[in-house]
């Protein structure tokens, strides 16, 4: 009965935000991704370049005064590519977890909702999705659709969709029987209001608190793709493809790739503390 | 226990359909079709009716899933476009290679991973505790071919403690081949380290809180008896689930951690196959991975039944 204590636990933000704001690891993780997700919302003040200037006469210079981070095989400036890099992995991550956060409650909460041979099929097919090798899922369907932004972000939310569901499903089953559920059915509620109007509130912060950390999922996911050379086509600059550039210049130049390796790492560890410290926070048994 | 191991085999199998037809539709949803994305956009029309026919894509599609079960059921996983060659053949080459470097990974997760996670449930809220958590989320937050790299660089290229090419052709010299094997193994094995670290002991606190722990403690055993007996033992079974799990994950990271660092394997097939557009050797390899995912969830669960005799299929 623990999902009924946790759903309750997290229904009270007060509560919540209490919990979260106590933990000396989510500042950390907070302020760094407001750090990233400002760097990113502001790259065109912020870059010293354009992103996309080539000079071959200055490529594959190392850090220096005048390229703080160095330029790559076109002469381009790393910097300015890292900076707005971080637009294309937050743009890519953030769509695609939203839209799996869409689709996967629904499912979700209409497999909890409806039960029976229904929610077999359903969590049937999800666990076999969950199972199946994530980047190798995502990897599968950029293949099949090609290396483009909207097919990359579709790959990305397919893949994160199973988990929403799981989530969105087991605090369903139990709100399914509560009172309040029971009383607006003898009212005359149908389905569909009860789910959308009193299941699905009732269940939100659930789903809220995995957002974090599938979030990071997404945005490793779009590095790995984007590395493998499936992700957004170039000259765009994003983290993986850069990584990819610089894996090939690997001997000479090794800037090329720890820059945007680290900026990666950055993103990741922050919504990992994030999402850890709103699970902690909503789940107290973990604490 | 016979009993519980067939139910459980045949558990397995409608899991098994549900995958390869979900590998089936996914194959089907291409824009265009197979044919088109193998042949690119310049193919003559003629050249593109002769590749459906080759691939049975002219058919009606309940006739094309039947006959994709059927070759599957028989084993013919079909030729691949690139080599020619069976695909079971293309990757029986390279899976040896493969689960060398898995088996090792796991094998490290685990060395490293399980006391880790003991010392840091034991050592709750302190100083080894808040470490070990930080550490752990690091490591879970590297994309495996992010750390590849930097290992890459550090040890490789600029101490240059390890061949940077990895192991080129598989030759017998034991002590060369686990050179080769160190860092692509090391990398996989540090984030796996992480993360049975992290279960271990999530798992762990909530056992040390029960009331037989206390018991336990109250009639005298000695804390390491009282670890190794007690508590890590009926911590087995979360542990288990999530290193099951986990195995998704190793794959795919396994696969990144070959191309980092030129091992031959399933990965570099990936992307052969991936830049050929070898879309049978790619289909192929999927439903090898499903089957991979199912072998080892299966195997999972019958753990549970070794670890928790009071594990009962019904």
């Amino acid at each position: 009965m623990s999902a009924v204590s946790d759903t309750t636990v997290a229904a009270r933000p007060g509560g919540l935000w209490l919990a979260f704001s106590q933990n000396r690891l989510a500042w950390i993780g907070l302020v760094l991704l407001a750090l990233i997700i400002g760097v990113a919302l502001c790259a065109p003040w912020l870059a010293p370049r354009d992103p996309l200037e080539q000079d071959i006469v200055a490529r594959l210079q190392p850090p220096s005064a005048e390229f703080w981070l160095g330029t790559d095989s076109f002469g381009r400036d790393v910097l300015s590519r890292l900076i707005y890099g971080a637009r294309v992995s937050l743009f890519v991550g953030f769509l695609a977890i939203l839209i799996a956060m869409l689709v996967g409650t629904a499912i979700g909460v209409a497999a909890g909702y409806i039960g029976g041979i229904f929610d077999q099929i359903v969590m049937g097919v999800l666990d076999v999705l969950l199972a199946f090798p994530t980047l190798l899922l995502g990897l599968m369907i950029a293949a099949m659709l090609g290396a483009s932004l909207e097919n990359l972000i579709v790959a990305i939310a397919v893949t994160e969709i199973a988990p929403f569901a799981r989530v969105a499903r087991a605090p369903t089953i139990t709100l399914r029987q509560r009172d309040f559920v029971e009383a607006s059915r003898s009212y005359g509620c149908g389905p569909f209001r009860i789910m959308t109007r009193h299941i699905l509130p009732n269940m939100l912060s659930d789903v809220v608190v995995m957002s974090s950390l599938w979030l990071a999922s997404a945005i490793r996911t779009e590095a790995s793709l984007s590395f493998i050379g499936l992700g957004v086509p170039p000259p765009a600059a994003t983290w993986g493809g850069m990584i990819r550039e610089g894996f090939e210049n690997i001997l000479d130049a090794w800037w090329l790739a720890v820059f945007p390796s680290l900026a990666i790492l950055a993103t990741v560890f922050a919504l990992n503390l994030l999402g850890d410290a709103l699970r902690d926070a909503a789940d107290p048994r973990s604490r | 226990m016979t009993g519980f191991v067939a139910r459980r085999l045949l558990l397995s199998i409608p899991t098994l359909f549900i995958m390869l037809t979900a590998i089936f539709v996914l194959v089907r949803l291409v824009p265009g079709d197979a044919a088109s994305v193998i042949l690119g956009d310049q193919a003559s029309a003629a050249a593109l009716a002769a590749l459906r026919e080759k691939l049975g894509l002219d058919q009606p599609i309940q006739v094309q899933y039947l006959a994709f079960i059927g070759k599957i059921l028989t084993g013919d996983l079909g030729q691949s476009l690139s080599s020619g060659r069976n695909v079971i053949h293309e990757v029986l080459l390279v899976l040896p290679s493969t689960i060398e470097l898995t088996v090792a990974a796991i094998v490290i997760g685990l060395a490293f991973g399980l006391p880790l996670g003991v010392a840091a449930a034991l050592a709750r809220n302190g100083w080894v505790d808040y470490v070990a958590r930080i550490v752990s989320l690091v490591g879970l937050s590297f994309p495996a071919f992010v750390s590849g790299i930097l290992m890459l660089i550090v040890f490789a290229i600029q101490l240059g403690w390890f061949p940077v090419l990895g192991n080129t052709s598989g030759s017998g010299d034991l002590a060369e081949r686990l050179r080769a094997l160190a860092l692509p193994a090391l990398n996989l094995g540090i984030i796996m380290t992480a993360y049975v670290m992290r279960v271990t002991r999530a798992a762990m606190l909530g056992v040390l809180t029960e009331d037989y722990i206390r018991t336990a403690r109250a009639k005298g055993v000695s804390p390491g008896q009282l670890v190794a007996t007690h508590a890590l033992r009926n911590s087995l079974i979360p542990i288990i689930t999530v290193v099951g799990l986990y195995f998704g994950t190793l794959i795919g990271n396994s696969v990144l951690t070959e191309i980092i660092f030129n091992r031959p394997g399933l990965g570099k097939l990936i992307i052969g196959a991936l830049n050929a557009r070898d879309y049978t050797l790619l289909q192929g390899l999927m439903i090898i991975f499903a089957i991979c995912v199912i072998i080892v969830n299966t195997l999972t669960d019958l753990a549970y039944g070794l670890v928790d005799p009071r594990v009962k299929y019904t």
